[in-house]
Formats: structure tokens, sequence, C-alpha cells
């Protein structure tokens, strides 16, 4: 049953991945990224990880595409590429590098994991508590920093529209 | 740019293509209050153009009138404007009466002062009703039309007609008032008089609406004049001007009343609140003149003798009148035949319509229908 | 959920010898169709009905009264009618998104009800991330309806769309942070954790808690009101500037879909507010029969939930709509900080205010409330008495 619905998630997940890089047209692009990021959140769910699966939907789905389709709705782009002053071809063989080292390091991982001895998860696990306690107390200095960098990228572009305005 | 459409300008910034939008607002749009169409250029949701393109319902009612007689003229006044056609009616039986040189009994002078103010009351309470609505806020609407049927019912038993009505004639009015007609007016005024605290404490005075309505679409008195705004929509701006006080005409000159005029009690002179307002305190007005006329109306005759082929001489006449959207210009050219050679319409909503482009500017899409609201355009008196 | 599986399985009958594991979705799903069918889709109709018929009212109008009793079964043929209406895909809009746009709609409101508790066993999940889960699901509907906007491709729907997703994604925010100041007292994000930590009396409600949670009711009410696209927050389908925004160029059953979206909302932000300020299904424990408490749980609950339906509507019937400018500012500078506040101020008390003055301070605001329900409806009774009305003037109730 497990099993089952995960690789006929996994499937979903993987072709509208794709869709996202190979479609010509930013919205639908944007609108299959949203499929993405929910389909991820419904694997978080059958991992067990409720917290992490709904944070996922409320940030990625609900905020963040949001925001990326409203963005590409207001600039009204057609399918037309983004104009760039750097060649394709150089563009690509970059792309290409970043998701070979990419694939690699996921290789590496897959392979380093200890396949065939499943753990159960401990009481709790994925709940708010655990992905609370986790997160204050391990990965503290971490999480400190990615919100100061968050801060960041809010202030940022505030002065850049202002400066704009003027 | 044309009423077609703008040549869409593609401004490239930063490498990424944006583009200004072209919105075509009506002629079939839910606010445009008849078939008024308005091409608006956008950047988001601030406008940075809109221009009304007018003329969808245009029906040659002027030319009409040389074909079908002075008399037989009368019922297609009420199509000039029919939110408000008494006035229409008295425009065009004025003219003519002017034309011809008629005296029009003094009992007939009361019943069209006491017609045409029973209609600038309803015609009012379609103005502030539709800014309720086209605010969002549909229970005032069904309000005041609650009211203006009550209006409509006795001008029903006055005439037999509920919106256009064809009541005057040259040289007077079709029909005596019923015999109970005074007291039931005078029973609806003392009903309705409260009413108005009551409309106002609803909408008029509602935060998010008068946030709405304040320092919109800002006219001075000067830009009111040179685009020739009239009635309400200019006293809104602080000039007091009102063609029954200034110009007198018919019985005007014997009744008590006040003409209100906008002092930017909330925002600006001159916003879109100063205009409703003074529509909300020109109803009150209409009911002091209605009390006053129901009490001193004389006895007499309501119809002057007038021949079936009604000849005035060669010559032409203007007269103004204060229609409830303001100074209504009636000029009729006679040659000394059965038909007028011609006659001209000057109507407040045309006028209204031409500074809509000026104002509009900068404002918000939202506003543009507060805007076109606040000047109370009828479409069907743009194009006549 | 488990032990009713367990039990059905045990006793025999339809269950008998099926494992667990099969039995389990079974019994969630058959139950979860129970549930939209015969209870959400229902709601939604019936709301619809109850809305028109309130708003007529309040606008001195009779309203639907036509079909059954009252015009009670308007729903159903309105429902009938827009089925069988030909549905209408324009030629130039995105056939893919624009067919697909309503059911995003309508999933993304239904799924909520996953979480929304009934009574105190009667809830499809009791996830331990109950209130979290509903924000998230709910955050679909704004894809749905930017997908409708975009697709449609009309300027009207794009720029509804959009106004939409800047509303919604903006209102989330306050409406979040007023959910924390419950969840600090709690300790728990599951709805009915939430409720047990309530009593049934007014005093024990979260409400009445300390004034930090009794402002963060109104941000949360008012956040959930613009996050429904209801007036005075309706920008997005604002018919006199937009036509019908988003949903312009829907037709038939696809455009019902936007608006049993709405109804139906309206039933799931009387339930929350109801579960994390009102007590939730809390009674009294009068009796020992689990039935009978269990319907005056049910019943204590949609009533509380309902009540907040019908403000809606009253709301709806009395508020002009404000711009999209006043709409932003709204939110970022009075709702937002205030949200914050009531956060902080929160913890605050949790820290510092002994028990037993916690404890005064809930029986004074339980009795500054009921002061101002009573001036309340002194208020309504001067009115009434100022009209004058006459029983002529009740011919035209909805009710009576």
């Amino acid at each position: 049953m497990g099993t089952f619905a995960f690789l006929v998630l996994a499937a979903l997940l993987i072709g509208s991945a794709l869709a996202v890089v190979l479609h010509p047209n930013p919205v639908k692009s944007a609108m299959a990224l949203v499929a993405t990021l929910f389909l991820l959140a419904i694997v978080f769910v059958l991992l067990g990880a409720h917290m992490i699966a709904v944070l996922q939907i409320i940030v990625y789905t609900g905020a963040i595409m949001v925001l990326f389709l409203f963005v590409i709705m207001l600039l009204n782009l057609g399918d037309e590429e983004v104009p760039t002053e750097w060649p394709r071809v150089v563009l690509r063989g970059l792309a290409g590098m970043a998701g070979a080292l990419m694939a690699l390091q996921l290789v590496r991982l897959v392979a380093g994991a200890p396949l065939g001895r499943m753990v159960d998860a401990p009481e709790g696990y994925g709940g708010a508590l655990m992905v609370a306690r986790s997160l204050f107390t391990d990965y503290v200095l971490p999480f400190e920093l990615t919100g100061l960098l968050l801060l960041v990228a809010v202030i940022g572009p505030v002065v850049l529209a202002q400066r704009r305005g003027r | 740019m044309s009423l077609g459409g703008f040549d869409v300008q593609v401004l490239r910034e930063n490498g990424f293509a944006t583009e200004e939008m072209t919105l075509n607002m009506g002629p079939q749009h839910p606010s445009t209050h008849g078939v008024l169409r308005f091409v608006v250029r956008a950047d988001g949701e601030v406008m940075t153009e809109a221009v009304p393109d007018v003329g969808y319902l245009h029906r040659s009612i002027e030319k009409i009138a040389e074909k079908v007689g002075y008399h037989g003229f009368m019922p297609y006044t009420d199509r000039v404007d029919y939110v408000a056609a008494m006035p229409c009616n008295q425009g065009w039986a004025m003219v003519c009466e002017k034309l011809a040189g008629i005296e029009v009994p003094r009992r007939a002078e009361y019943c069209r002062v006491i017609a045409c103010e029973f209609n600038r009351i309803s015609s009012h309470l379609i103005a502030v009703g539709t800014m309720g609505m086209d605010i969002g806020a549909f229970t005032p609407f069904t309000h005041a039309l609650r009211e203006r049927e009550h209006i409509n019912d006795l001008l029903e038993e006055l005439c037999g007609a509920r919106l256009t009505f064809n009541y005057m004639r040259i040289g007077g009015v079709a029909w005596d008032l019923p015999p109970d007609f005074a007291e039931k007016g005078l029973a609806y005024i003392d009903r309705f008089e409260p009413l108005i605290d009551e409309y106002n404490a609803l909408i008029s005075f509602n935060k998010i609406y008068k946030e709405r309505l304040i320092n919109v679409a800002v006219i001075t008195g000067e830009e009111a004049i040179n685009y020739n705004l009239v009635g309400p929509n200019l006293r809104g701006s602080g000039v007091d001007f009102d063609v029954r006080r200034d110009i007198p005409y018919s019985i005007y000159p014997e009744l008590q009343f006040d003409v209100p005029v906008g002092h930017g009690e909330e925002g600006t002179l001159g916003d879109c609140f100063d205009r409703y307002m003074v529509r909300i305190r020109e109803i009150q007005e209409s009911c002091k003149i209605i009390r006053q006329c129901l009490q001193q109306i004389p006895e007499g005759s309501v119809l002057a003798k007038i021949p079936r082929k009604f000849k005035p001489p060669v010559g032409d006449a203007y007269v103004r009148i204060e229609s409830a959207r303001g100074d209504m210009g009636w000029y009729c050219v006679s040659d000394g035949s059965e038909y007028p050679y011609r006659v001209k319409v000057r109507t407040g909503s045309f006028t209204a319509t031409s500074i809509i482009e000026q104002v509009s500017r900068g404002l918000m899409i939202a506003d543009l229908i507060t805007v076109v609201a606040s000047f109370d355009l009828v479409a069907p008196e743009i194009d006549r | 959920m488990k032990d009713l599986v367990l039990s059905l399985i045990a006793e025999g009958g339809a269950l008998a010898g099926v494992p667990f594991s099969l039995a389990a979705p079974l019994v969630m799903v058959a139950f979860g169709a129970l549930v939209v069918f015969g209870f959400v889709l229902p709601i939604a109709g019936i709301t619809s009905w109850l809305e028109r018929r309130v708003w007529a009212r309040i606008q001195s109008r009779i309203g639907p009264n036509r079909v059954g009793p009252q015009g009670f079964l308007q729903w159903l043929a309105d429902g009938l009618k827009n089925l069988l209406k030909e549905d209408i895909i324009p030629s130039a809009a995105d056939k893919w998104l624009f067919s697909l746009a309503p059911y995003l709609v309508v999933v993304g409101f239904i799924a909520t009800f996953a979480a929304v508790p009934f009574t105190s066993s009667l809830i499809i999940a009791d996830l331990n991330i109950g209130i979290l889960y509903i924000t998230a699901v709910t955050g679909i509907v704004v894809v749905g309806v930017l997908m409708a906007g975009w697709s449609s491709n009309n300027k009207w729907s794009l720029l509804g769309g959009i106004r939409s997703a800047a509303q919604i994604v903006s209102y989330e925010i306050p409406a979040g942070l007023s959910v924390f100041p419950i969840v600090l007292l709690t300790g728990t994000l599951s709805m009915q954790g939430i409720i047990r930590a309530q009593g049934w009396a007014p005093w024990d409600w979260f409400f009445f808690y300390n004034p930090f949670t009794f402002a963060a009711f109104f941000v949360f009410f008012v956040a959930a009101l613009a996050e429904g696209n209801r007036t005075p927050f309706d920008i997005p389908e604002a018919e006199s500037e937009l036509v019908a925004g988003f949903c312009t160029e829907y037709s038939g059953m696809r455009y019902l879909l936007f608006f049993l979206e709405e109804w139906g909302n309206l039933y799931v932000i009387g339930a929350i507010v109801t579960t994390l300020f009102l007590g939730g299904w809390q009674v009294p424990a009068f009796t020992d029969n689990p039935m009978l408490l269990a319907v005056a749980q049910f019943g204590t609950f949609f009533l509380k939930a309902y009540f907040f339906v019908f403000v809606a509507m009253w709301v709806r019937a009395t508020l002009p709509r404000v711009r999209v400018d006043q709409l932003m500012t709204v939110c970022w500078k009075y709702m937002v900080p205030i949200a914050i506040v009531n956060m902080l101020g929160t913890a605050a008390w949790m820290l510092f205010v002994p028990e037993t003055l916690g404890r005064l301070v809930q029986f004074g605001m339980t009795g500054l409330g009921a002061v101002v329900v009573v001036v309340f409806f002194r208020r309504v009774r001067f009115h009434l008495r100022r009209a004058n009305l006459k029983p002529s003037d009740y011919y035209y109730s909805p009710i009576i």
C-alpha cells in the first residue's frame, strides 16, 4: 500500500518537476512547480513528517508560489524567453554542471544509506514538538542565521523599492 | 491614442518587458450607469488615463422634434433624462411658452414645481443609492429605491405614469392634482424626512464609505466652471449657483429654500464626498419646497387656452432650468410652422463626462467607479 | 476513529474479517464522503439560501421564497439549474487550467473539514497539527483563484486573480499570528486539544481569557473574512468594479463551485473561531448518555459556528467595500502589529500574571461582555420602538 502510493507519487513528482523545467510558458511552469511542491508535501506525509508537510504547503504553495505567480502575471510574460546577455550554450553548460553535481551528491547519499534496515519512528515523530526541539537545540545556530538572512531579504526590497520611487 | 485602444507601450526595464494594460470598461459593465464606455489605460491598479466614449445611447431626440411638432414632442422629452423626466417636460413647455409668449396659470406652475421637486428627490435617491452600490454596499440602494417607489406611486396618481411622465403641456399641465394629493404628499414628506438621517447613519457617515469618497477626484471651483459642470457637481466644488435662485423661473422666487454648497466638510473641497453630500442636502431642500407648495397652492385652472395647431411666431428662445442633474438648457428655433425648425438640449451629464479624463489620472480603477457615480451620470442624457 | 474501526471489525457485519490496514482507509473514506455529501454541501447550499433571505430582509426585500417552504429548497433548484446549463469555456482561454481551477478551489475548502471537529469524538482526523493543517489547505484555494484569473484570458479576471492573491497572502499573516496566542496557552495544535483546554462556561473560553486573546479574536475574524473574500474585503470579485472578478468568464456549474467555496468557507471560519476562542463543543456534563451528550455537543458547536456565519452575512449587508490600497493598509499597518502585540502579550501574561488574578480577569471580562450584549439588545429595542412598526410591516419576514 505505502510502496504503491510512493511509486505513483514519485512518478507524478518527476513528471511535474520536468514540466517545470521544460514548459515554455512561465505561468504553466510555475503552476507545475506548485504541483511539485504539493506532491512533495504528500511524500512528507507518507514519511510521517506531518509538521514538515503542512509547513511545506503553507510556505511554498500558499505563499511563495503565489507571489511567483503574482509577479509573472503582473509582468505578463508570454512564451518568450527571458533575455540575457550570456550565450545560451554557456548557460546550458553551467546548468548541466550544477545538475550533475547534485546528482552525484544524491547518488553518494543513497549509496551510503542503510537500505533494508528500516527503523521505527520514535513516538511523536514529525509533530510540532519534535521539530521545534531539534530546531531550537541541535540546529539553533543555522536556524537563527536563516532568520537573519530572511530579515535581510525582507528589508532589501523595501530599500530598493523606495529608492526607485524617489 | 484612440478609442479603439492604445498602442501598447512596452517598457524594457532591467531586461524585462512590461506593458501597460488597456482595459475596456463598458459599454456593458455593471456600474457604468447605462451604456457608457471607458477606455482605461492602467498600470496595474492605477489608471494613467480613462477616456470616456459617448454615443451608445444616441436616439436623435432633437431631430425627432423637427418631425413631430410642438405638442407631439412632449413624450419624447421624457426620454432625454428618464431618471428625472419632469424637469425635461418643464424645459420643453417653458421654451415653447417663451416662443409664443403664453402666460401659464398659477396653479399649473405650482403643479409643475411639485412634480419637478418630487422627481428631483427620486432622481437624487437613485444617485445616492447607486453611489452606495458602486462602493459595494447594496443595502442603501434598496432602501433608497424603496422610498423612490413611494414617490413613483404619488406621481402615478398625478399623471398615470411612473417613469416617463408626459405630465406637462404647453401652457400648463395635463391634469390637476388628485383630490387628496396634498394630504398624501405632506404625509409622505413627514415620513420621509427623518429617513434621510437614518440613511446618513447607515451609509453616508460610515467610516469605510467616507474613506472611499474623501479626497478622491478633487475638482476646484475654477476647474468646475472651466469644464462647465452644472448642478450638484458644480455646487460640490463650492460654487454657489443654482438656476432656481439665480435665474429665477416659475414660482421659485416665492419659495423659501437654501442652496446647499459643498464646503469640504470631511476632506478637500470638491471631492466626491462633497458632491454626494450636496445631493443629500438637496433632497432635504426639495422636501421644504414641496411642503410650501402643497400648503400655498392656489385654486384655478391648470391649462391655458392653447390652439390644437400650435404655431409660435418666427424666432428663437432659450430657457434654463435646474434639472436634477443641474442647469439644463432648452433652445428652440421656430420658423412659424407647426414644426420646430431646430431644437437643442444642453445637458449636465454630457459636460460632466468631459472632465472624467482630467480627474481620473492617477486614480485607481475602483475610484473611476466612484467618480462616475459621484457625477450622477445618466447615459441617455449624455447622448440624447 | 481507530477504536471505531477495530470495534467494527470485531463485531462482524460488513467489515468482519477485513484486515485493519484495509478497513481503516475504507471507513475513513466512507465517513469523509458522508461528511462531504451529508454536511458540507448541504451546509454551503443552505447558507446560500439563508444569506439571500437575511440579506433581503435587511434590505426590505423578500428574497427567494418560492421553492419549498420559505424558499428553503432554493439552493437545490439553483444547483440543478447550474448543472443543466451549458458549460462555456472561452476559445481564448487555457482549457486545462480553466477547467481545473474551480475544482482546486473546492478541494481546498472541502479538505479543511478533515480537521474540523463536530463533537468530542466525531472528527474525521484529529491531527496533532490540526489548526496548521487547516491554514495549509486553505492556501490551495488561492492557487485555484489565481489559476482561474489567469487562464480566463480576460483582463478583469486577471485583475481579480491578482487582487485575490495579494489579499489572501497578506491576510494569512494576521490570521496565523492570531492563532499563536491560543497555541501558546494550550501547548497543542490539535483542534480537539484546543477545545479540551477550554470549558463550557463563557469565562473558561479563550475569548475572555485575557485582553490579548480578546483582541486576537477580532483580528482573526476580520482576517478570516478577508481570506474568504467577504465584504468589506470582497475586492477580488467586486462586481461594480471588476464585473465578476476572477470568475467573470465562468458559467454553469464551474461558476457555482466558486460560490460553493465561498459559502461553505463561512462555516469553516465559524468553526475555527468557535474552536479557538469560544470553547468549541464544550457542554456541561448533564447526562451519562453518550449519545445525548454527543447531540448536545454537536448542537452547541453548530450554533456557535453558525452564529458567525450569520455575523458575516450581516456585515456583508451593512458595509461598503474597501479599496485595494486601503485593504493593504489595514492589514500591514494595523492588524499585523496588533496580532504581534497579542502574541507577545499572551506570552508575558502566562509568565507574570498569577493564577488568581487571571481568574478574576476572566470573570471581569465575561461580565463586561455580558454588559455589551445587554446594551446592544437595548439599542435594538430602542430602534424598533422608534421605527414604530405595525404588525403589517412584518408581513414579508423570512421566518414568520
